[in-house]
Parts: structure tokens; sequence; C-alpha cells
């Protein structure tokens, strides 16, 4: 019992896991029941998580664990895991997440229940142990086992395409964190171990073109988590193909570990290769933005258009944390939990029309908001989320990124920050011209028609489900503070210990009063005086 | 007093969202009561606001109310703060916005969506609140694109038609464009002065030079006015607001001719000493004031739709307000939008009371005679003819005059724009007037069943028509012997601890009195062509269009701007977005990147299984051969 209660983020972790091995126990016949024991764990864990989690207060780690587990080839790997400022919210986004996708996906599926409910079960541990494990290689076994349980829930309870859409998400994924397994252990050898900090310091030694193939290898592998441009078109087969559950728990937790992996590791460990790598990265984020958002624009399939969405919202944490300034690694923060509750609530939506229509193409659909208004009201809400309307969590994150990237002490910043904003735009281009083709307009009163296959609202249980997406949609908007305050101190220190480059200001011509004592920089085009950006490296 | 000012905004917001979840199953009474009795309310907090704030010395009062997204050095709270600029406007909308609820009571009643209407209207006066009273142009964000959704939802109104959520669409993606300017302005200016707070920015602003060319300033105040040619419908982006007559009348008189529509020229207003700062900006901002101003009116016209004609009016009367900004008249400008407010919105409701007495009938030709059977509704539209027009005496001869005089000091050919407008104007707006009250029904069925307005129409109208009178008082020009006293009124805002003034006064009242009797007498000339034009019916004017086919298709089909942009900028871009995602995503990097490869994988090892007989002798033969090649190669 003491060693339960000294450990209780191992209990949040293989705690799930365990549930699950035992609903797999169960016989096939009593799926249902399977189904609900998942559910009551799933809530006993976001019970648990919330009580331990948010209970504690200050600096630092609020949890930690930390043993000497076994040698791999010589290196000690440690069972390390913990919750701090940069994960705190991503854990309590997926405890949050999984209990409310099975409440809300509770009848989507027909047939193996309760295989089902212990696939999830084991995803929540693998997502989890991701998110929390201090030690690279612990890390990388939790990063490979999310993979298994999401191949198994997309190849079996998928769509038509299912088994190559769950081979390519599978592939995709392993082949990036083979590179990226590699340079872990060229790294761990140097280092003596697979500790981060240590294993940073060891990179910090080594010569700087091997810093940057070592940053690569992790980019990679994170960067196609998350997906950024070009290596995304895993996600739209993945997200159409997935049953409505996967969809939300891959938009909503998997694809923000990329940008975690980023934050937490590639960042801290390689500091001279990624502000190195800034520039490259930036680009390929705005790319991913507007890419993203303008082959959204052109779906015909709106989970389709959600999944592009993704590459859209992603591209903007991505640029966050490329900016490299409080301001905008804050906002990049913050944009992976709100892209967790928007896009998480948007797949759930779309699950909820196609369970009843059978159909996903937004030309089935027209006048749904006078056969659901309920509905309506709620995917409403969800879509003012998605394209950043102030108040809404949406705007904050973007603001922040934007002005960051603004800010930002390399010298593309301004540039790369206003054609961002046009993702802003792109944004309400999709969102709203797909709301108005399926909600607004006459009734489609064709027989074959999605809209004519509409009979009943909302009922309580789907009701139960959106109504906390939405105040936090709101708290989110209206008092971030509760949400980004404590990764403001270590974002700062990590900035501050890996020299990231001061935010550019301009400097304004005072008027004159007195005779000149300097002669005043020459108002140019817009640089004036240059802060100058950190000699990154030669 | 102070503690229940926050009130003010939230009232409203109170309000929309008990009509909104409770109000259908309420029922109408509680709907009525609760929509009408927030604005109300809120109208008496602002009294009583406003009176606090002229009691203060220096006639600003900030009310803080704690911290809303603070990270690194950025911080915004939710402050509002109400000065001579903000009070003002606060008043124009709780006031205004009270007296067209009122109308709607009675213009909305038979309407299914009864709740769901007050919850939007609601929802437009606190974000419009917001957007007056916000400290922070973050703040003044919040309002301007809250305004821009209920705008939406309110042009979608009748959402299960099919042009209502096309024309809803097309104003918030237009607005959106034009957001992206005030997005990047307001980044501009947070790099720059390290604040986003509008007090801070200005006595900061007030300790600079103004910029030669082409700086910082320059395009941050650029940017921030390209949002406004949005929300303001200015050129190029005016677009969306004739469309937005798909919206209920009411709608069309509170959100897009009196409040919302005038958020731009309000955020120039008061950005003002940043502004000054920066003069290309102002060239800009008054010339592009001038082009709508007269682009717009010709268009109305020849527009039939009695709404397509207020609303090319509205775009018409923007550019005047910018035009005066951009001469650096910012109480000018800002004293026009007070006026317009008045007697737009009595335009507005006066066309939604004939359109209501002649069952959603739109078309001016097909109305007429209505003075005998409308008396309330004729009268008051006189009124605001008569202002729309700078008939002298009213108070849009007032606010107009003195754009035009000022538009002259900066550049005589800015006048003659102002002054061939005005005429475009005077000609339309007796068009209007002529053919809807004037001469013989047109179409007697719907005359037959004409009627005036029940009282909760007609008295809105009625105070309106009060308030058109007297706005006149706030503004009378200096050169005809008033105080134009909106001017110092406004100062501790416009001009904010400003080193160098607004404008020099470098005119004289001879010149404002000669440049007045011209534009007045050609703005008489043009209303009274416009009078006998349409006076005896619709055979002189189609003779007219016949003399001048081409320029009477050019503008009754608004230069094919919209046409254009359809083929030209929305097509290429659903195409460019088709070719990135058929060509791009799906051939390039999933075929030649990704299923390339997994392809050669399986036909390499498909190869390779060849190998895999299962029979010994192909096995043995292999190994033999094998065994041969090694043998040769060492050997020799």
């Amino acid at each position: 019992m003491t060693w339960l209660t000294s450990h209780p983020l191992s209990i949040l972790v293989f705690g799930p896991a365990l549930l699950g091995f035992l609903l797999l126990a169960l016989p096939h016949k009593l799926g249902r029941l399977s189904r609900m024991l998942g559910l009551m764990g799933a809530l006993a864990i976001f019970a648990l998580s919330l009580a331990w989690l948010l209970g504690h207060r200050g600096n630092g780690a609020i949890l930690a664990e930390r043993a000497a587990w076994f040698t791999l080839v010589g290196l000690p790997v440690d069972y390390a895991l913990s919750v701090d400022g940069l994960n705190l919210w991503l854990v309590l986004l997926t405890t949050f997440l999984v209990p409310l996708t099975m409440l809300g996906t509770w009848n989507s599926l027909k047939d193996r229940l309760g295989t089902f409910a212990a696939l999830f079960l084991m995803l929540e541990t693998g997502m989890l142990g991701a998110l929390m494990a201090q030690d690279l290689f612990f890390f990388y076994l939790f990063w490979e086992a999310m993979l298994i349980p999401m191949y198994f829930m997309i190849g079996v309870w998928g769509g038509d395409e299912r088994r190559y859409a769950a081979n390519k998400f599978f592939l995709y994924t392993l082949s990036g964190s083979l590179l990226w397994l590699v340079a872990l252990l060229y790294l761990a050898n140097k280092a003596g171990g697979f500790n981060p900090i240590l294993m940073g310091q060891a990179a910090t030694l080594l010569p700087f073109d091997v810093q940057c193939w070592l940053f690569i290898a992790f980019a990679v592998a994170f960067a196609i988590k998350v997906p950024l441009f070009p290596l995304h078109t895993w996600l739209p087969d993945a997200h159409v193909q997935a049953p409505t559950a996967g969809s939300v728990i891959l938009a909503g937790v998997l694809l923000k570990l990329g940008g975690y992996g980023f934050i937490r590791f590639a960042i801290p460990m390689f500091p001279q290769a990624a502000l190195h790598y800034a520039k490259p990265l930036a680009i390929l984020s705005v790319i991913a933005i507007v890419y993203g958002a303008l082959v959204a624009m052109v779906q015909r399939d709106i989970k389709k258009l959600v999944a592009y969405s993704s590459v859209s919202h992603m591209g903007f944490v991505m640029l966050g944390l490329a900016s490299f300034t409080v301001i905008g690694t804050q906002g990049a923060m913050l944009q992976m939990l709100n892209h967790g509750i928007s896009t998480g609530a948007l797949f759930l939506l779309v699950g909820m029309l196609y369970d009843r229509a059978h159909t996903r193409m937004i030309a089935d659909f027209g006048g749904v908001a006078v056969k659901m208004p309920v509905f309506t009201t709620f995917f409403f809400i969800v879509t003012l989320s998605s394209i950043g309307l102030p108040l809404t969590n949406g705007f904050v994150g973007e603001f922040w990124i934007l002005n960051g990237t603004f800010l930002s002490g390399f010298t593309w910043g301004r540039l790369y920050a206003c054609l961002a904003t046009s993702g802003v735009l792109l944004g309400a281009v999709y969102m709203l011209w797909m709301f108005k083709r399926v909600f607004w307009g006459p009734e489609n009163k064709d027989e074959d028609s999605g809209t004519h296959h509409l009979h009943a609202d909302l009922n309580a249980r789907e009701i139960a489900v959106m109504l906390p997406i939405v105040v936090l949609i709101f708290w989110m908007g209206i008092h971030p503070k509760t949400f980004v305050a404590i990764s403001e101190a270590p974002v700062a220190a990590l900035l501050l210990e890996i020299k990231a480059p001061a935010p550019r200001t301009f400097v304004l011509k005072p008027a004159v009063h007195r005779a000149p004592a300097a002669p005043a920089p020459a108002s140019g085009s817009h640089g004036h005086a240059e802060p100058a950006a950190h000699e990154v490296h030669r | 007093m102070n503690k229940y000012y926050w009130l003010i905004p939230i009232l409203p917001l109170l309000g929309s969202a008990f009509n909104g979840l409770l109000g259908k199953r309420a029922g109408k009474g509680a709907v009525t009561f609760v929509g009408l009795g927030v604005v109300l309310g809120s109208l008496l907090l602002a009294i009583s606001a406003f009176l606090t704030m002229k009691g203060m010395p220096d006639h600003r009062l900030v009310l803080g109310y704690g911290e809303w997204m603070a990270t690194g050095t950025l911080q915004v709270p939710f402050d509002l703060a109400i000065d001579p600029l903000s009070g003002t406007m606060m008043l124009v909308v709780t006031g205004i916005g009270f007296l067209i609820h009122l109308y709607s009571v009675g213009y909305m009643h038979e309407d299914e969506g009864y709740a769901r209407f007050f919850c939007y209207l609601n929802l437009f006066v606190f974000f419009m609140l917001t957007l007056v009273l916000g400290s922070s142009l973050v703040l003044m964000f919040v309002g301007w694109e809250g305004v821009g959704l209920c705008s939406y939802l309110l042009i979608g109104y009748f959402f299960e038609t099919d042009f209502a959520p096309d024309a809803g669409l097309k104003a918030f993606l237009t607005n959106r464009v034009g957001d992206l300017g005030v997005a990047i302005g307001m980044m501009v200016l947070f790099a720059a002065f390290g604040t986003l707070t509008v007090g801070d920015i200005l006595t900061q602003a007030g300790h600079l030079a103004p910029e030669v060319g082409f700086g910082v300033l320059t395009f941050a105040t650029l940017m921030l006015f390209f949002g406004a040619t949005g929300k303001s419908a200015q050129l190029p982006l005016y677009l969306w607001l004739p469309d937005a007559m798909a919206g209920p009348t009411p709608v069309s008189a509170l959100i897009h001719a009196a409040t919302m529509v005038t958020s731009g020229i309000y955020m120039i207003c008061r950005l003002a000493p940043v502004f000054t700062l920066a003069p290309i900006t102002m060239d800009v901002v008054a010339w592009v004031g001038a082009g709508t101003a007269l682009f717009a009116a010709t268009i109305g016209l020849v527009q039939r739709d009695i709404k397509k004609v207020l609303a090319y009016s509205t775009v018409s009367q923007l550019g005047y307000m910018f035009l005066g900004l951009g001469a650096s008249g910012f109480a000018a400008g800002f004293f026009h939008v007070f006026t317009h407010a008045w007697f737009k919105a009595l335009l507005f409701l006066g066309a939604g009371s004939v359109i209501h007495a002649m069952h959603h009938e739109q078309d001016l030709f097909k109305m007429g005679g209505l003075k005998a059977k409308m008396p309330a509704t004729f009268w008051t539209m006189l009124v605001a003819t008569l202002a729309i027009i700078g008939f002298p005496g009213t108070s849009g001869f007032a606010s107009k005059d003195e754009i035009l005089y000022l538009a002259y000091l900066k550049n005589p050919m800015l006048w003659v724009i102002g002054v061939v407008a005005a005429c475009c104007t005077a000609f339309y707006m007796l068009r209007l007037f002529t053919l809807t009250f004037l001469g013989k029904p047109r179409d007697h069925h719907a005359f037959d069943h004409a009627h005036e307005s029940p009282v909760s129409m007609t008295l809105p109208l009625a105070l309106l028509a009060v308030g058109t009178v007297l706005a006149v008082w706030l503004g009378w020009p200096k050169a005809f012997g008033g105080d134009f006293r909106i001017e110092a009124w406004l100062a501790p805002a416009t001009t904010f601890g400003q080193l160098h003034g607004a404008h020099g006064e470098h005119g004289s009242h001879a010149l404002a009195w000669g440049l007045a009797s011209v534009s007045t007498l050609l703005g008489l000339s043009s209303a009274a062509f416009g009078y006998f034009s349409y006076k005896d019916g619709l055979a002189v004017s189609e003779a007219r269009a016949a003399q001048f086919p081409f320029l009477h298709r050019l503008l009754l089909n608004k230069y094919y701007v919209d046409e254009g942009v359809e083929l030209y900028l929305l097509r290429p871009i659903r195409w460019f977005g088709n070719l990135l995602w058929k060509l791009f995503d799906v051939i390039l990097i999933d075929g030649v990147g990704v299923n390339l490869p997994g392809a050669l994988t399986r036909v390499s090892g498909d190869f390779t299984a060849l190998f895999q007989t299962g029979r010994v002798r192909n096995y043995a033969l292999s190994m033999a051969l094998g065994a041969a090649v090694l043998l040769y190669v060492f050997l020799k």
C-alpha cells in the first residue's frame, strides 16, 4: 500500500494498461460490460490525475519517480517519470480526452467492444508514459508502444481502406523513429546512459555537424508525429479511415507528442543545432499553415477537411516553437492544448453526424441546422474556436504565436509572422464555407442525402460530452492563465539556457526637442537598430 | 456607481445568453423584456459613466478588471477606458441600439426565430461596446471580430434560404481579409511600442517625430487602415456590405449603417496621434475615402432595391468619413459618424417600415404614392433625406461641409470628388424618396394592403428624426457662426498630449462660405434633377438609360467587380488548392515519396521470392553456381 501511494505516476501510467489486459481476458460476450468497465477505469484515472497533479504547487517537478531499471548493452536505463510545467496540461488533456471519447463514441462501434476498450486503455498508457518519461529509452519504448493499439484500432475498426491506412500510419512513423533510435543509441554510448541531461551535455562536446545530424534524426521522428509538411501524408488517410475514437485521440494527443518531443528533448539537448535549424523549421511551419489550409479548403469529405486543418493548426505550434521567444513558445504550448480540444471535438461531432447519416460528404448535406439545432450550435461554437475567434481558446494561442514570431530574434521572424496570418484567414474560409454548405441553406430533400437520414438531434449523453468541451473553449479563451502559467517559468528558463536570440523591436525616432545628440538611425523600410541576433554558430 | 460600470457591456451579454438558451421556452414576452431591458440598463449606466467621466479632471476613466492574456512582455488586461471619444460612441451604440431594439419588436414579431434574433442582437451590442470601450487594441480586436461574427449570424439570419448564407459568409470572410491587416498592424505596434494598451501607445506617440517617407508607423497604420476598409466597407473590401442587406432591416440599420461599419473610423480616431505621425497613410486614407465616396454613389444611382440603394449610400458616406480623417479632421470625420448614425439608421428603419407595409416588397419600381398611406414614415424619412443630401441647416450639412472644407485644404481635387459624390447622393436620395412616397402607386395590389406601421416602429422613427435634427448642435461649423464644439470635446482623445496639433487653420471663413455655396448649390440642383426625373414615374429615366446603355449596364452590374473577383481571385485560389492536393499531396509526396518506395520494396521482395522455390535441387544448383563463382574469383 505504501508503494502505491508513493508511486502515483506509475499508477496513472500503468493503471489503464493493467485494466486493459483484464478486459482482454473477459469473454467476448461481455463486451458491453467491458466497455462500461473501461469507461469507469478511464474516469478513475482522470479523477486521480486531477487530484494528484493539480494539488501540488510550486516550481520544478510536481511529481517525479526515478529508479535504476536495467542496463542495455552496458548502458543504464532509468525508470524515470515526472510531471512538471511542460507536460502537466498535456497529461491532463490525455486523461480528460480518453473517457470523454469513450463516452462520445459509446454506440459508434458494433463489434468487439471489449477489445476496443482494452486497446484504448493500452493506448492511454502509451501516451501518458511518453509524456512523463524522463529517460530517453523509456520514452522510446512508450513512443513505439503507442503505435500498436492505434494500428489495430485503425486496421480493425476503420473504414473501407483501413488496412492501407493502418500500414501507412505504422510504417511512416516507424521509419522515422528507427533513424532516431540509431541517433539515440549513438548518443547514449557517448553519454553512458539515456538520461536526457547527461545526453545533452555529451552532445555539446560533439562536433557541430554531428550535433546537427543528431538533431535532424530527433526532429524527423517528432516532425512526422506533428505532422510537419512534407511528412504529413499519413495523417489524412489515418484520420479518415480511423474510427471516431481513434481520430479524436490521434488529433487530440498523439500529434501533440511531436511538438512535446521538440520542447522536451530535441531543443534542450541540441540547442545550437536547434537554433541553427530554426529557419528551415519556420519555413516548413509556414508552408504547413498555408498548404494545409488550402488543401483543407477543397476537400469534399468533412473528416478529411478536419484532418488537413490539423496540418495547418499544428504548423502554428511548430512556428511558435521555432520563434524561440517566450511569447511564441507559450503560444505553442497553449495551441497544443487548443488543438487537442477543438479538433478532438470536431472529430467527435463529425462522428456523431456520421453515425446518423452514414456519410461525411459535404455535398450530401445542406440545411442540417433545421433538423439538428442543438448539434448545429455545438458545431458552430467549436468552429469558432477552430478559426480562432477572440474569447475562444484558438485566438490566444494564435495571437501569441504570431506576436512571438514577429518579435523573434531571427531576421526572418517578421516576414514569416505576416505570412502566417494568412492561415487565420484561410482557417475561416474552409471552416465557415463547410459550415455553410452543411448546416445552412435549404434543407437537402434528396432521398439519398445525408440530411434526409437525420432524425434525432443530440441525446443527453452526447450533450454531456460536448458541454465540458464548450466550457473549456471559453475558459481557455478568457482565462488562459490557468493553463499556461505553470509553463511560463520553465519555458523562459529553457530559452535563457539555450541562449535564444533576444527579441527584435523597432526603435522609433523621437521628436526633436534639443540638438540631436547622436545621428538617428535612418528610417529605412522597417528594420532599424538590430539588437544583434545571437551569432548562432560557425 | 463606478463599481457597476462593468455591466455596461456585460448586461447585453447576459441578455444574449438568456435569449439564446431559454428564450424559446420563455416566450416572446420574456424575450422582449430581457432583450430590451438589458440594452436600456446598459444605456442608463452608460449615461452615468459618461457623466462620471466628464467630471474627471483629465476626462478619462479607466476601469480595471484583471489580467486576460499575459506572457513574456505581453500584457493584455480586461480594462475598459471611457474618454470623450469612446464615451460618445458608447452612447450612440446603446442609444440608437435601444431604439432599434424597440423597433425590432414590431418588425420581427411574426418571425419564428424571435428569440434567436434578440440573442444575436444583444450579443452584437456586447461586442460593439467591447470594441468601443476596450482599453487595449487586443480588447478592441475582440469586439472587432465579435461584431463581425454577429454581423455574419444576422446576415445569415434567414439561414434556410439560398442567398442569406452566401451573403453572411461573404461578409465574414471579407472582413477577415481586413482583419489580417489589423493583426499585422498590432504586431508591428507591439514591436514598436512594447505595449498594446491604447493609452500607453498614445503617450509614447506624443514624443515622436512624424515619419519622413515610409517607416514603421506608416506600415503599421496602413495595415490597420486595410483592416478598416474591411469593417467599414471601403475600396477594395466594400463588396460584402451591399450583400449584407440579406439580413433583417433593423440589422441593416444598427450594424450595417449606424454602428459596426463605423468601427474603422472609430479605430483611426482612437489612434489619431499615431496616424498623424504617418503622412503617407493619411494621404492614402483620404484618397481611398474620396474614391469610395464617388464610386459607391455612382452605383447607387441605378439600383432598384431600396435597401441596396441605402447600402451603397452607406459605403459612400463612410468614404466621406475617411476623407475627413485623411484630411486630419478627426473631429470632422467622427462628427459625420455621429450624424450619419442618426439619419442613416432613420433611413433604414423608414425603408423597413415601407418594406413591412408592402409585404416584403423591396423594389422601388413597384412602390409609389405611399405618402398618403404612411404619413409618419413619410415625414421622418423626409427629415433624414434632407440631412443626407446636405440641405443647409441640417446635421448632415454641418458634418459633410466640414469634411469637404478640410478636403479642399488638403487637396482641391479631393474636394471636387467629394462634391461630385454629394451630387450623386442628392440625386439617388431624391430618386428613392420620390419613387417610394410620391407619384402614383405602380403596384396596386401591394399599395392597397399597405398600412402605417405600429407605434413600436414609428416611435423609434420619430425619436431618430429628433436626433437627426438635434445632432447639429454638437458641431455647427465655425465658419457659419457655430463653435464646432465636438472638436474641443474630442481633443483629449484625438490629440492625447500630441505636440503637433491636428491641423492648422490656414483657411478662412470666406473660403468656407464660397466652397459651401458651390457645393450646396450643386447638391440642391442634383436633388431637384432627381425629383423631376422620377416625379411622373419611370418613363424619363428609362429613356435616359436607353440613351446610355453601356453606362447604365455598367452601373447596374456594379462595375462587374463581383464577377471579376470570382473569376480572377476565388476560382484561381480553389484551383490552386486542388492542384496542391491532387498533384502535390497525392502524386508527389504520397505517390513518389511514400508509395513508390513501398512498391519498390514489395517488387524487390516478390522478385527475390522467386528464388525461394522450396526445391532442394534449385538450392543445390545455386550453391554450386555460387561456389563456382567464388572459386573463380579467389583462384584467378
